[in-house]
């Protein structure tokens, strides 16, 4: 079967040259099959978001090769890259726009893998659609769908961004901390909605964490990033052993050092 | 009562330069000063054609699509040439001045006297209509009949354009474009994120915002008989007032109660205007002081009156609170003095 995403030895580095110079990403290879579900960890300036961000579009590598299905699409501007990469961000305010309604966002992500025209955002059909793919965040979103998504609670419009983001069934989708400014119960609510709509679109997804536990029980593979490299790749198997202590003892025996994350060791 | 007619007359026609002040302020989020320039760009352009025995209406359109492409540069300028908006629309601002001047041949001020326009078109074709007695008979019934305009003609047919372009943007807004372009206003990166081309959206807005700018400018110098090259001056800032007036008067709960509370408000601002310079005290050349405190006024009051308003709860509150805790007092001592 054909890979999904490739990364071929992909290279970031910012300020190149000068005091501030600063690696980004060094060398990575990345290969996800079809349906592969992800986690990256690491600690803070460990390359995750660098990884998310030069993935989806929003930074060039100085160097290396981006395919999708095959097809190489380091051309491709982030507007257009996003036809088939859905993105989920760390701010719950980032992904929804407040000043619209609920159904005229969805209509928005509903637009994503077509040219927009000037037919009418939301149409009878469309709306029918929208009300059964918000009644299955079970958050009672589908009574208030005209309602400004301003008003909605930071999980809610989280939980929103999660199906907008999801239910075109892009191709991959990339989930970056979505749960990290969330409370915890908040937090529990939207990684059980994740692990949901993932399995029930098979959706082909890259999670960056800062929360061990949740990189161990979430997902098929689990990568661990430091200093702009992948140094731990752990596959189905034996990522059903890992627990918080072995994958803080591995990072310690790989990188001769512990790990200097306070905010991983206590989540 | 004349007066109060023709703020009603020139208001409507303003009107249609708040929409598009509206949509680049408000929907897009992009202070954009080409207005100041795209006004007269109309003017001038709708003048010279007409002037040269164009039809007015063509001309009118003409002068409608030089402001589109105004607008336009404007958002290349902003999203290619990564120039802030203040200064890309001021750039823009200042290039049309030299460009509106070369339009009206180098001369300042283009007459417009004796020749055919679209409100002489308008009022011809409404004095056939025989609408205005029946109309003035009708005010002079109910006791209004002191100084009647000359014709409603003018008045009835832009409340009726104006009305149609307001339609047209209510349903604009909400297409798959329309809500896009209202999405790269509010949060460009998650629409970016959707799959949208924020920088031609917001080239296009703003071709959008100044081409209903343009359109207004063309048809005040048809209304006002002359189009000049310092029509334009402080245009920015009338529309803003009628924009925020109108929302704080007539809300903004949906696309089309905001458009509909842009229109009023272009409206009452030419109301309120022709009010102040009937005070003694005030000049025709006070009118930009005037525009500007109005401005500074419907900014500053609402917030003021939130801050009172926010006390006068917190005051309340606190003194339920110690009616309650004092309550509480007796009923202890009560206690007290009863065992």
């Amino acid at each position: 079967m054909k890979k999904l995403l490739q990364l071929k030895s992909v290279h970031k580095i910012f300020n190149e040259g000068t005091p501030d110079e600063k690696i980004g990403l060094s060398n990575i290879r990345l290969e996800l099959e079809p349906g592969d579900f992800v986690t990256v960890i690491g600690s803070n300036g460990a390359g995750k978001s660098t990884l998310m961000n030069v993935i989806s579009g929003v930074l060039y590598p100085d160097m290396g090769e981006l395919l999708i299905k095959g097809k190489s699409v380091l051309n491709l501007p982030e507007h257009k890259r996003s036809r088939f990469i859905g993105r989920v961000f760390q701010d719950p305010m980032a992904g929804t726009a407040p000043t619209m309604t609920i159904e005229e966002n969805l209509a928005m992500a509903y637009a994503r893998n077509k040219r927009r025209s000037l037919k009418r955002g939301i149409t009878k059909k469309s709306k029918e659609f929208f009300q059964e793919a918000v009644k299955s965040l079970h958050l009672g979103l589908e009574n208030r769908f005209t309602a400004k998504v301003g008003l909605l609670s930071g999980g809610e419009r989280q939980a929103l961004s999660l199906l907008m983001a999801t239910f075109t069934e892009p191709d991959i989708l990339l989930l970056d901390e979505h749960t990290a400014a969330l409370d915890p119960s908040r937090a529990a609510l939207i990684t059980d909605l994740t692990k949901e709509i993932v399995s029930k679109h098979g959706l082909t997804t890259l999670m960056v964490t800062h929360n061990m536990q949740q990189a161990i029980d979430l997902g098929n593979r689990l990568i661990m990033m430091d200093k702009g490299q992948i140094i731990l790749d752990v596959d189905e198997e034996s990522k059903k052993q890992l627990t918080v202590e072995r994958l803080l003892e591995e990072f310690q025996r790989i990188r001769g050092e512990k790990m200097a994350s306070d905010r991983a060791l206590l989540s | 009562m004349f007066a109060l007619f023709s703020a009603l007359e020139s208001g409507v026609i303003y009107a249609i330069m708040a929409l598009g002040v509206y949509l680049s302020f408000r929907i897009l989020d992009f202070p954009d000063l080409t207005v100041d320039g795209s006004f007269v760009t109309g003017a001038a352009i709708s003048a010279t054609l007409i002037v040269h025995g164009q039809n007015p209406f063509l001309a009118t359109i003409a002068g409608m699509l030089a402001g589109f492409i105004a607008g336009c540069i404007t958002g290349i300028l902003h999203t290619k040439g990564k120039i802030n908006p203040l200064l890309s629309g001021i750039l823009m601002m200042i290039a049309l001045y030299s460009i509106n001047l070369r339009i009206m041949d180098q001369r300042s001020n283009v007459p417009l006297l004796g020749e055919d326009t679209s409100f002489t078109l308008i009022t011809g074709f409404w004095q056939k209509l025989g609408i205005d007695g029946t109309v003035n008979n009708l005010l002079t019934a109910i006791g209004l009949g002191e100084s009647l305009p000359k014709t409603w003609g003018i008045f009835f047919v832009m409340a009726i354009v104006t009305l149609l372009i307001k339609f047209v943007t209510d349903w604009f807004l909400r297409t798959e474009v329309g809500l896009a372009i209202r999405a790269t206003g509010d949060n460009k990166r998650m629409i970016r994120s959707f799959s949208a081309n924020t920088d031609s959206l917001t080239v296009l807005g703003l071709g959008l915002s100044n081409a209903l700018v343009a359109f207004a400018g063309a048809l005040i110098a048809q209304y006002g008989g002359f189009a000049d090259v310092g029509m334009g001056i402080g245009m920015i800032i009338i529309g803003l007032a009628s924009v925020i007036i109108g929302e704080a008067l007539f809300g903004t709960k949906s696309i089309g109660r905001a458009t509909l509370a842009v229109i009023l408000g272009a409206v009452v601002y030419r109301i309120i205007i022709a009010f102040a310079l009937q005070i003694e005290f005030f000049e025709t050349g006070d009118l930009k002081l005037i525009t500007a405190l109005i401005v500074v006024c419907s900014l500053v009051l609402p917030k003021l009156l939130d801050a009172r308003k926010e006390q006068a709860r917190k005051a309340k509150r606190r003194q339920l609170h110690r009616q309650a805790l004092e309550g509480k007092g007796e009923e202890i001592a009560a206690t007290k003095i009863g065992s």
